[in-house]
């Protein structure tokens, strides 16, 4: 964006204008476009997790607002900003009022390092996963402002939960991350992708054993981190309604939870990145604009299929318990990936270039895991009963 | 309805910190199915020190209201002291009035008793094991048991008109005989239902999570399960083998092969609430057992006998108990010889569980709290009548 | 062990505080004397051929033409699996009874509801105050000369007539 903006204010239309104002303009615009980005796949997320959620408990969820209920989100959205703006009156206003910026701005802020293609990022800083990592604990302050200042002892109990949970989960996602840059000796987004590729034996996730395991390790302390089921106690619905956004309504509410859909985003993009083998297509074209385009969509499709297993498992697996989930953390998850780590330290020094054979075994083993899940599913479907017809009367 | 409680704000210093203790009010409107209950919790933190219940906010008078509408009447009053599994309220009424007066019901309208008190029974474990897995955070578990329950209600149905408060029941029989199909349909129902129950079984039943969160949760020994008077699933639970329906036999239960499944600690203690939990998913393949013999059975003659409509019972006292789903639900009526019940008690295996949730809640976390109420399966209007 | 017996053992302890006769039936009816309730509960439960360690239930019955209240225990016996219920009366213009909580936690709800409901004090109740209905209510709605307030809290308890005739 640098570049752009450079070269924009040099040749392009923005000539004349002082430096500063030009960069602000092209920010501007920027973040104006992710914003719009952000906000259709927090809503589409939001619609499409109602109707997995809907499929996976036998009934349809919603179909009726625009074709299959495709426009379901939008509808809520209006409604939610048509709400009544509703301040307790002990709260604490200001903190109040800002605690879902805060949280917005957190997150949002992850996306100016999120890549979309080779090129195709709004900031490509030498630092950019520390940078994420970072950023993205903004969202705990927002969490913790807003469940202190309701004056509600319900929402200051979710609140500190989710400050506890996110801040303990942070460790073991930071070393699953470490454990990747380990391999790529650079922290920036674009590198850790440019040094994978586009098959499946290049990307880190089946580099060695490590990575498979950090691959785990980083994609539940994510889950974590989102607050997502299973670690959704801070905004259990049987006991606290909705935890440290309980006072909400309206606008604000609507903000928490294009919080919580658009983080399922940022961490499928981060798995994505460290995993996957990010935006890499086989070159099939000479054009870089069709190129651009496909990698996009690579990537966009990868991420979201991380998305889409987040919504299986919140639909699937119950809550675990305050005391329960501190515990894995910290008995399990972080001794784990100190141990992961040492490992992987280990893997790099014996094979400094990665190891060929160890990629392709990681992958018939990944292809093996694959495979028997399919078998089970089929299994399970051939198993599954047919409907009584809806009336027994009839 | 509220209490004078002291808000005591204690201050401890285990080792050298001062902490408070916290007064919450968990409040009668939470988004938890089991009704309008209220526990006032004073916690030190995430673990609880006491959960105070507070009952009384669905009380609706329903004895006195017996004293007035006369022994006919009070029949659709019995649907509503426990709505989920309303036909074995409406027998343990019939029953008390049958006792007072000696009446004899015809073997038909007992096997149709049975029929409907069964599937009452289906519907009433299949909403408490979904409530069960939704608390704990699993939220499919309840919708496809709803569903279940959606194609029960619609059996029910069939047989009296209604989906919930079904008023079948009359004293000295039922109100209407089985349509015909009646049998086929039910029949091909519990051919669909019995490989379902295993298939949610392993839905929920075996995951970690699920077990890590009831496994060890609230365990009631023997002896505190019988002195605070537990009863149904949650004394089964606690391993005391006991069932109205084998012990104290009533209508044609005798004549029917059935087992009592009970809580073997299979994974925890003894009498934790995973026990009491598996106890009602195993009541469910029972219950289905005896289905099946009931309806493969059904003699012929009438469904109810001849009772006055002005029905005088002669004047005394009777302690009736049926095997309702939440327990043996005690019907005790004093009669004064006229058309109007004296004195109407009824005492619920609800009760006792809220009650001992004082008890059982110190040291449990909050999220445990939760646990609790679903794996004892209290409903408010057991409770409060 | 049949009710004979208990009800012998019952006479042999306590002599006249227990009625003669035994009324017969599911759950055979022992009169016993109001103050004595508790002891005869400890000898039930504790005895360990009769062990009634559990309280089915406890009720009370305004006898308005009597001018007594009754409470009613039933005791029932897990281990044996025999039953038994005790009535004790109580004048109605000041019932007390003494309480048996100590014998049975479960009690402690049971004697609440009948003190809520039918005014009937227990001595020695750890915690007696209503269940049922909300605790500044006035009066004890099941007794048989219990008036209807007109309001609560200004909310008016009575209405007119939804038929029009």
């Amino acid at each position: 964006m640098q570049q752009l903006a450079d070269r924009l204010l040099n040749e392009g239309f923005l000539q004349g204008l002082p430096t500063p104002v030009g960069y602000v303009l092209v920010v501007a615009f920027f973040a104006f476009v992710l914003l719009n980005f952000i906000m259709l796949v927090a809503g589409v997320t939001s619609w499409l997790e109602r109707r997995v959620w809907a499929r996976i408990q036998s009934r349809v969820g919603p179909n009726r607002v625009g074709p299959q209920g495709s426009i379901q989100w939008l509808a809520d959205g209006i409604k939610n900003i048509l709400k009544e703006d509703i301040v307790p009156l002990a709260a604490d206003r200001i903190l109040f009022k800002a605690a879902p910026y805060l949280a917005m701005m957190g997150f949002f802020a992850a996306f100016a390092v999120l890549p979309f293609g080779d090129g195709l990022i709004v900031a490509d800083i030498n630092v950019g996963i520390l940078y994420v990592t970072a950023v993205t604990a903004l969202v705990v302050v927002g969490i913790l402002m807003a469940g202190w200042s309701s004056n509600n002892k319900w929402a200051l109990l979710g609140g500190i939960r989710s400050a506890a949970q996110i801040i303990s989960y942070e460790i073991p996602a930071a070393l699953a991350i470490l454990t990747i840059v380990l391999f790529t000796g650079t922290l920036s987004m674009q590198g850790i992708i440019r040094m994978q590729g586009w098959a499946p034996w290049n990307w880190f996730l089946f580099a060695n054993p490590f990575a498979f395991v950090s691959f785990f390790i980083f994609y539940v302390s994510a889950l974590a981190e989102g607050n997502r089921t299973p670690f959704d106690l801070p905004e259990a619905e049987s006991e606290l309604v909705a935890g440290a956004f309980t006072e909400y309504s309206g606008l604000r509410s609507l903000l928490f939870f294009l919080v919580e859909w658009g983080n399922l985003y940022v961490i499928g993009a981060l798995a994505t990145t460290l995993f996957l083998g990010g935006w890499h297509v086989p070159a099939f074209t000479e054009s870089a604009f069709v190129l651009g385009v496909a990698q996009a969509v690579v990537f966009f499709l990868k991420s979201y299929f991380l998305v889409f297993v987040a919504m299986w498992i919140r639909a699937t697996l119950p809550r675990v318990r305050v005391d329960q989930l501190m515990s894995l953390c910290w008995k399990y998850l972080v001794p784990i990936s100190f141990v992961n780590m040492i490992g992987a330290a280990l893997w790099f020094a014996i094979f400094p270039n990665g190891s060929r054979v160890a990629s392709i075994a990681m992958v018939v083993f990944g292809l093996a895991i694959a495979l028997y899940f399919l078998s089970r599913v089929r299994f399970h479907l051939r198993r599954a009963k047919p409907e009584l017809t809806l009336s027994p009367i009839a | 309805m509220s209490h004078a409680i002291d808000v005591d704000i204690e201050r401890q210093t285990p080792g050298g910190l001062e902490t408070e203790e916290m007064t919450l009010n968990m409040g009668p409107q939470h988004p938890s199915t089991h009704g309008v209950l209220r526990f006032v919790v004073k916690a030190d933190g995430e673990v609880m020190r006491r959960a105070i219940p507070d009952i009384g906010y669905l009380h609706r008078s329903i004895e006195k209201i017996a004293e007035k509408v006369g022994y006919h009447g009070f029949m659709p009053y019995t649907d509503r002291v426990d709505y989920v599994s309303a036909m074995q309220c409406n027998q343990g009424w019939a029953m008390a009035c049958e006792a007072l007066a000696g009446i004899q019901v015809p073997r038909r309208g007992e096997y149709c008793r049975v029929i409907a008190s069964e599937f009452g029974r289906l519907a009433s474990h299949l909403l408490s094991v979904g409530a069960t897995g939704m608390d704990i955070g699993a939220v499919t578990p309840f919708t496809h048991a709803i569903r279940e329950r959606e194609y029960i209600n619609d059996i029910l149905e069939e047989l009296c008109g209604a989906r919930l408060t079904f008023n079948y029941m009359r004293i000295g029989g039922c109100a209407w005989d089985v349509p015909p199909g009646f049998v086929k349909r039910a029949t091909a129902f519990l051919d669909r239902f019995e490989p379902l129950i295993d298939e949610y079984n392993e839905l929920i039943s075996f995951n970690k999570i699920y077990v890590e969160r009831l496994a060890n949760v609230a365990v009631i020994p023997r002896e505190m399960a019988i002195a605070w008077n537990l009863v149904g699933p949650n004394l089964r639970g606690s391993g005391i083998r006991y069932d109205v329906r084998k012990d104290v036999p009533y209508s044609v239960y005798p004549e029917f092969e059935f087992d009592v499944p009970v809580g073997t600690g299979e994974r925890g203690t003894l009498g934790d609430s995973y026990d009491r939990y598996m106890v009602r998913m195993r009541e469910l393949k029972e219950s289905c057992r005896i289905l099946r013999q009931a309806l493969g059975g059904i003699p012929a003659g009438p469904v109810i006998a001849k009772v006055p409509r002005n029905f005088k019972p002669p004047a005394g006292e009777v302690h009736v108990r049926v095997e309702a789903s939440r327990g043996d639900m005690g019907w005790f009526v004093v009669s004064d010889g006229t058309a109007f019940p004296y004195r109407v008690h009824i005492r619920t295996g609800s009760y006792a569980a809220m009650a001992i949730i004082e008890e059982l809640s110190k040291g449990l976390m909050i999220a445990d709290l939760v646990a609790v109420i679903a794996s004892l399966d209290i409903v408010a209007p057991e409770v409060d009548r | 062990m049949d009710v004979g017996e208990i009800h012998r053992r019952l006479r042999d302890r306590f002599e006249n505080a227990v009625a003669p006769e035994v009324k017969p039936g599911e759950w055979p009816v022992v009169q016993v004397q109001a103050p004595l309730v508790a002891e005869v509960g400890r000898f039930l439960r504790d005895d360990p051929d009769l062990a009634f360690d559990c309280l089915s239930n406890l009720s009370g019955v305004d006898r308005k033409a009597a001018d007594e209240i009754e409470v009613w225990y039933h005791l029932m016996s897990y281990r044996h699996r025999h039953q038994i219920a005790l009535v004790a009366a109580t004048p109605r213009p000041d019932p007390v009874m003494p309480t048996v909580s100590h014998l049975w936690p479960i009690a402690n709800w049971l004697e609440r509801e009948c003190f809520d409901l039918l005014g009937v004090s227990f001595t020695e109740h750890p915690d007696l105050r209503r269940i049922l209905m909300p605790e500044d209510w006035v009066g004890h709605p099941l007794r048989k000369d219990f008036v209807e307030p007109d309001e609560y809290h200004g909310i008016s308890t009575r209405r007119e007539s939804l038929l029009k005739l």
